[in-house]
């Protein structure tokens, strides 16, 4: 199986740590992952601002950069759900500028992280050891057009050491939006101030979630408000292990998850 | 043509507005308390019907075909209502539809009418244009006679008061009912119960001297020219029985075909809305029938705009929606917002993305209407006829930027981010740019870019990307299998 990783270009740019222990992680479970340096941006940013044909170039960019994989893998349940859900679409209102057949090959071997452990490899105990008390945020996209379930809760719940709390109102959305930060400041920061209280009840010292786009969101109002939780990648928990609790064997870069 | 009329004065724009909400923790509490009870309550009644998918996709699907035919059935209705002795009046928009009212209620003579809640009157601003022809309109839906002795704006598509808690409502009855009719008992209190006794003994006065009833309908079934008002208090039916004359005002989108097809609605409707498994009244009629009910009948059918909205490929979903409100009461956006912001008769995501279709983006208001969501999806979600409101809000977006009133700096941003996503040599250069920078961590950022630093922190720029990264370890050392590292990428 020929296995391709995505990272997505805001875990490239700002968080490679997500990448290093997405890499980290598969193969310690044996999946000999690749990176094709083709690979940028799945467009979503560009689509949801109201600028499809700006979209249009990269996504035709990502399925000439995946052809041929067997599985592509995303940490980002945001950007796997663009390619999955709305790809084929801006290819059928392209006009043929993006091939539809090209896309329509690829779009189905996307996975969040989260599925392709659970329903790919068929693991839930991925031997990863993290003695914190966590709680899990679903983010929007993961939850409502992937549709993961409860498949990271799963992965969690078997880390050893990990004490694993309930997130009140978990499944409201943390008011990222890309975009919508930016035009709404108001109604987003209200939405945040409300999911960074509901973290801080928990008495959690993580906030974990599968996208690291809503954790810039919820961990920069977290740092601003010095609220005393701190937000971690699912990978990079997944990816701690007894032996390298700290990820010094697989990451360099500044955010240590232990 | 003239500019499509949405009942509600104009903010200057979403984002300003749904600010000021955000500041009047009275307005949040009562919107958050109100919203997740119903909520709560809608998850419930739903999850007790195993076949809720299948209604939910057929209900789309009858919708669809019903809005691809559009141009018969409103004919076949037609025929139907003249034949049942009612009579039809198709209105273009809303001035047309307010002037033909008025017409009809001067020609009874009468200068009061009473009125059962409806959406469209209030699309078209009906009750104001009627006072200004010296009509007077009384509303007779509880809450929207809390609104309109507030001298107020509904705020909900089902609770229009949803705004007020039930001290405020106290205060207005107390304050206005003695203008408007019967005046509040002495020592009303805020209790329920004896708020809705007020309300009634006032009400009771309007229905038993009315002449003429307004009302909208819920649906209209084709086939035998049958108008369907469903409801919760009685007070709707009786405006439907006891005055002379009835005018319904009602959009051409709400028609279905048959009453085969209504009977999906009718399960899909009050679960969704009231969370009820049925709602207390549905009030039918056809036409005008002898020695029963109202001795004369006008359908007024209003285009206002929906026409323009049918022609869009993608908008066209928006005239699926039965109004049942379940998408304002799941939307965390709404809910902070509050309904006002919206700027029209339909708040929450359902407006977001129905007034700019049927009221065009010309105004700075209604161009910031797309925008005024984080795409989470609950709306999608929840809806019984589902309506993909994300996809759309993402469709009207992208005709705001190419109408040109988007922003340009925003335009030239998003160009000059294509051309470095576009190329992975660019992409790389950009990243080692930004890391060389990364020790200037600003608190506060100048421009649009504050709206971010307002309340958060920006991230940190890691010393290298993950593409460098990959590059100068081939991954990080040893693959999988314990084998040499290996060529990483192709
Ligand atoms: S859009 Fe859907 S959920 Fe919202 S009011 Fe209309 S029918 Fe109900």
């Amino acid at each position: 199986m020929r296995v391709a990783l995505f990272i997505t270009c805001v875990n490239d740019t700002l968080y490679p740590r997500t990448g290093q222990a997405t890499v980290a992680l598969l193969r310690r479970l044996g999946v000999d992952v690749e990176f094709p340096a083709q690979q940028t941006c799945c467009g979503q940013m560009h689509y949801n601002t109201g600028y499809r044909r700006q979209a249009e170039p990269l996504v035709r960019g990502f399925a000439e950069a995946f052809a041929g994989y067997d599985a592509i893998v995303a940490p980002s349940g945001s950007c796997a759900a663009m390619v999955r859900d709305v790809h084929p679409r801006i290819a059928g209102r392209s006009m043929g500028r993006v091939p539809r057949d090209r896309v329509a090959e690829v779009v189905p071997k996307v996975y969040e992280l989260s599925e392709f452990l659970v329903d790919v490899l068929r693991v839930t105990d991925v031997g990863a050891y993290f003695p914190h008390r966590v709680t899990y945020h679903p983010t929007c996209h993961s939850l409502r057009l992937l549709r993961v379930g409860d498949r990271p809760l799963r992965l969690l719940r078997a880390v050893r050491g990990l004490d694993l709390v309930e997130l009140e109102g978990a499944d409201e959305c943390c008011g990222f939006g890309g975009a919508f930060a930016v035009k709404n400041p108001a109604v987003s920061a209200a939405m945040c101030s409300d999911k960074v209280r509901h973290a801080a009840d928990t008495g959690a010292e993580v906030l974990c979630a599968a996208d690291n786009s809503c954790l810039m969101h919820i961990g920069g109002t977290l740092e601003r408000q010095r609220a005393g939780v701190r937000t971690l990648h699912l990978a990079e928990i997944l990816a701690s292990t007894q032996d390298d609790p700290h990820g010094s064997g697989w990451a360099d870069g500044e955010r240590s998850p232990a | 043509m003239t500019a499509v009329h949405l009942g509600m004065p104009a903010f200057p724009s979403f984002p300003e507005a749904a600010e000021a909400a955000t500041t009047d923790a009275q307005l949040r509490r009562n919107l958050r308390n109100a919203t997740h009870t119903i909520r709560d309550k809608r998850a419930r009644a739903v999850a007790e019907l195993s076949d809720w998918a299948g209604l939910r996709a057929a209900a789309a699907a009858i919708k669809n075909r019903t809005l691809r035919h559009l141009d018969h059935y409103l004919l076949q209705l037609e025929e139907a209502v003249t034949k049942a002795g009612g009579r039809v009046h198709w209105a273009i928009d809303a001035a047309d539809a307010n002037r033909i009212v008025a017409e009809l209620v001067k020609a009874t003579g009468e200068t009061h009418v009473v009125k059962v809640k409806s959406m469209a009157t209030q699309e078209i601003g009906l009750n104001e244009a009627l006072a200004a022809e010296g009509i007077t309109a009384y509303e007779t839906d509880l809450a929207e006679l809390i609104v309109q002795l507030g001298d107020d704006r509904p705020s909900h598509i089902l609770v229009p008061a949803i705004h007020r808690n039930r001290s405020e409502i106290r205060e207005i009855f107390v304050r206005a009912m003695g203008r408007w009719g019967r005046a509040a008992p002495d020592g009303l209190t805020d209790r329920p119960a004896d708020l809705a006794e007020a309300a009634r003994l006032h009400l009771r006065e309007k229905f038993l001297s009315a002449k003429v009833a307004v009302s909208g309908a819920n649906f209209m079934v084709a086939e035998t020219g049958t108008l369907v008002v469903v409801e919760s208090e009685g007070n709707g039916r009786m405006c439907l029985t006891l005055p002379e004359t009835l005018i319904s005002v009602v959009g051409i989108e709400k028609i279905v075909p048959t009453w085969q097809d209504l009977e999906v609605y009718l399960q899909l409707l009050p679960r969704s809305s009231t969370a009820e498994r049925m709602n207390p009244y549905t009030s039918t009629w056809t036409g005008t029938a002898e020695g029963d009910g109202p001795r004369e009948f006008h359908l007024v059918l209003l285009d206002n705009g929906r026409t323009g909205a049918l022609a869009d490929q993608v908008g066209r979903q928006a005239l699926r929606c039965i109004r049942c409100s379940a998408c304002l009461n799941v939307c965390p956006v709404y809910e902070r917002a509050g309904g006002h912001a919206y700027g029209s008769a339909y708040p929450g995501p359902i407006g977001a993305i129905l007034t700019p279709q049927l009221r065009g983006i010309t105004s700075a208001l209604d161009a910031s209407l797309p925008y005024a969501s984080s795409l989470c999806g609950a709306c999608y979600e929840v809806c019984p006829v589902a309506i993909d409101i994300p996809e759309v809000l993402v469709h009207l977006r992208e005709r705001v930027a190419e109408t040109g009133k988007g922003h340009p700096a925003e335009r030239t941003a998003m160009r000059a981010a294509r051309w470095v996503l576009e190329d992975p040599a660019r992409l790389a250069r950009a990243q080692r740019l930004a890391t060389r920078a990364r020790r200037f961590r600003p608190r506060h950022l100048p421009g649009p870019a504050a709206a971010w630093t307002d309340t958060r922190e920006v991230p940190r720029i890691p010393e290298e990307s993950f593409r460098d990264w990959w590059r100068r370890t081939q991954g990080g050392g040893p693959r999988a299998g314990g084998g040499p590292a290996g060529k990483g990428g192709r």
